[in-house]
């Protein structure tokens, strides 16, 4: 019980602590809304809400799959074979290192229109790379003895894949997956923000800032945040189930 | 020296390895030649980097030497074969497995015919032995370094191998539990008698242990001296304080410093 009032109490200490300094200051809802703004905001446009968050949404997990399939496969190479490694790994630190709001228009350009695409491949593109790099640490980092255990007896590589090598890198790999889901949450409100007439709900952020809606844009913040709390503890709980064994018991 | 006997279990023939590093070649063993019998422990003790963990690699076919022969059960080794057990220094169980599934892994890879309840009877009849009864399903992380050993020695011996290497298995242990442990190994040879070959630092550890003593020279290896301990029926700690031992000892530590300034000559 301890354990959600806690949180509980803190959240709405801080919505009070934010309508008493936007009273306070008697700041106009264009300057900042209060949360008291925000429900009716919400409210008024909750159909939109629930079909631009739902489009924010699988556009985020589409993305990330492939950002998992693509950064597993790229990891495992880089992991297994120390050649590949030494050529791939400059190249994507430098595709890593390119700020990827600069890319959105590009992508916006390229695909002009295809809302869905360009928003399910920037949430890929911003979100593979701690992916891959996490799997192929866990992978190389693999101490030879482990590997001897197996081989010895004549295992496989793949079966030494699938029983060593896979679940000892699962810690690392959940680790990255947290960074990554907000990472690709990141770049879906991006490209949604970007794309002109497109869905989602950064698309009708960009209609609050448009049509002068102020609340109307924190409620979309509220909403985001709630939505990336969501995907957020999705992660955890896999994490939990995949690879609890990493948390050391306290007792 | 080549003394061996056709029918011993373990036999190493003119054995030379040689590592390609990046400054040239490094050659790790020369002419080796040993041999332990079936049901022999042999201790393997040797300057620090002198090539006893290649020579584990060796009989294990995890290499291949550059010339010589191995030769497990009248075979010549070419690749790993699961007839093997190790165990090292670091005991590498898996930690996401249960105590008594770390112990079962070898079954699950070498070909047997035993049914999962059997599989699981024969893990936790060894569990016992070495003094692990109701901790089959504890993780890993919940033992301490001397439980975790037990266990691992548990797995290199739960598919019956016909020859076990031991690499170091004790040398990150404190004095106490390593003791303990020696009495655990005489208990799992009495019950469960296997062929072995054990690479130790500890020379009080490679007399308690072993019947046949063998001196490596400074790398690159070969057999420098060796010395066949006399075994009592239940060997005690007491043993190694008698001028016996005592001198046995004397002589093995003459030996490895022998060994130690031919390494520091050949750098």
């Amino acid at each position: 019980m301890r354990h959600i009032l806690v949180p509980l109490y803190a959240i709405i200490i801080f919505l009070a602590l934010w309508e008493l300094l936007v009273w306070v200051n008697e700041w106009p809802n264009y300057k900042m809304a209060s949360p008291s703004d925000i429900w009716p905001a919400f409210w008024k446009f909750k159909v939109l809400f629930f079909q631009y968050g739902w489009d924010t949404l699988w556009r985020t997990v589409v993305g990330l799959f492939i950002a998992v399939l693509c950064g597993v496969f790229l990891g495992m190479i880089m992991g297994f074979s120390k050649v590949l490694r030494e050529a791939i790994y400059p190249l994507l630190v430098g595709f890593n290192a390119i700020p990827k709001a600069t890319v959105v228009p590009i992508i916006a350009l390229m695909f002009v229109g295809q809302h869905d695409l360009n928003t399910v491949l920037i949430a890929f593109m911003i979100s593979f790379f701690p992916i891959a790099v996490s799997v192929s640490i866990g992978l190389s980092t693999l101490e030879p003895e482990y590997r001897d255990i197996l081989r010895s007896l004549g295992a496989s590589k793949s079966l030494i894949f699938w029983k060593i090598a896979l679940p000892k890198t699962l810690p690392e790999f959940f680790g990255a997956l947290k960074v990554a889901v907000t990472l690709a949450f990141i770049g879906t409100n991006l490209m949604e923000i970007v794309s002109p007439h497109g869905r989602g709900l950064g698309a009708l952020f960009d209609s609050g800032k448009t049509n002068s809606d102020y609340p109307l844009m924190f409620a979309v913040l509220i909403a985001l945040a709630l939505l990336g709390i969501a995907l957020y503890y999705v992660v955890v709980v896999l994490e939990k189930i995949f690879a609890g064994w990493a948390e050391r018991s306290t007792d | 020296m080549s003394s061996y006997k056709k029918k011993d279990t373990i036999i190493i023939k003119d054995v030379t390895h040689t590592y390609k590093t990046e400054t040239g070649l490094l050659p790790v063993i020369k002419n080796l030649n040993m041999s332990v019998p079936e049901n022999g422990f042999t201790a393997v003790v040797g300057p620090s980097g002198c090539g006893k963990s290649t020579l584990t690699k060796l009989i294990s076919g995890l290499l291949q030497p550059d010339e010589g022969e191995v030769y497990l059960s009248g075979e010549k080794i070419t690749t790993p074969r699961p007839t093997v057990g190790m165990a090292f220094q670091n005991p590498v169980l898996l930690e996401w497995r249960s105590i008594i599934k770390n112990v079962m892994l070898p079954l699950e890879i070498v070909p047997n015919k035993l049914n999962s309840l059997e599989k699981e009877q024969r893990a936790k009849q060894l569990l016992s032995l070495v003094g692990l009864k109701g901790f089959e399903e504890k993780k890993p992380s919940e033992l301490s370094g001397g439980m975790r050993q037990r266990a691992s020695l548990c797995r290199a011996l739960v598919h019956k191998p016909e020859v076990l290497i031991l690499d170091e298995p004790f040398g990150a242990l404190d004095a106490f539990t390593r003791e303990d442990l020696w009495q655990v190994m005489h208990n799992l040879r009495k019950e469960e008698p296997f062929t072995g070959i054990l690479i130790t630092h500890d020379l009080r550890e490679s007399i308690f242990l072993a019947d046949e003593v063998i001196v490596l020279s400074g790398r690159p290896a070969s057999k420098q001296f060796f010395v066949k301990v006399p075994k009592s029926k239940t060997p005690k700690l007491e043993s190694l304080y008698t001028s016996k031992s005592i001198n046995m000892l004397k002589s093995l530590r003459k030996q490895i410093e022998i060994a130690q300034s031919q390494q520091e000559q050949n750098k």
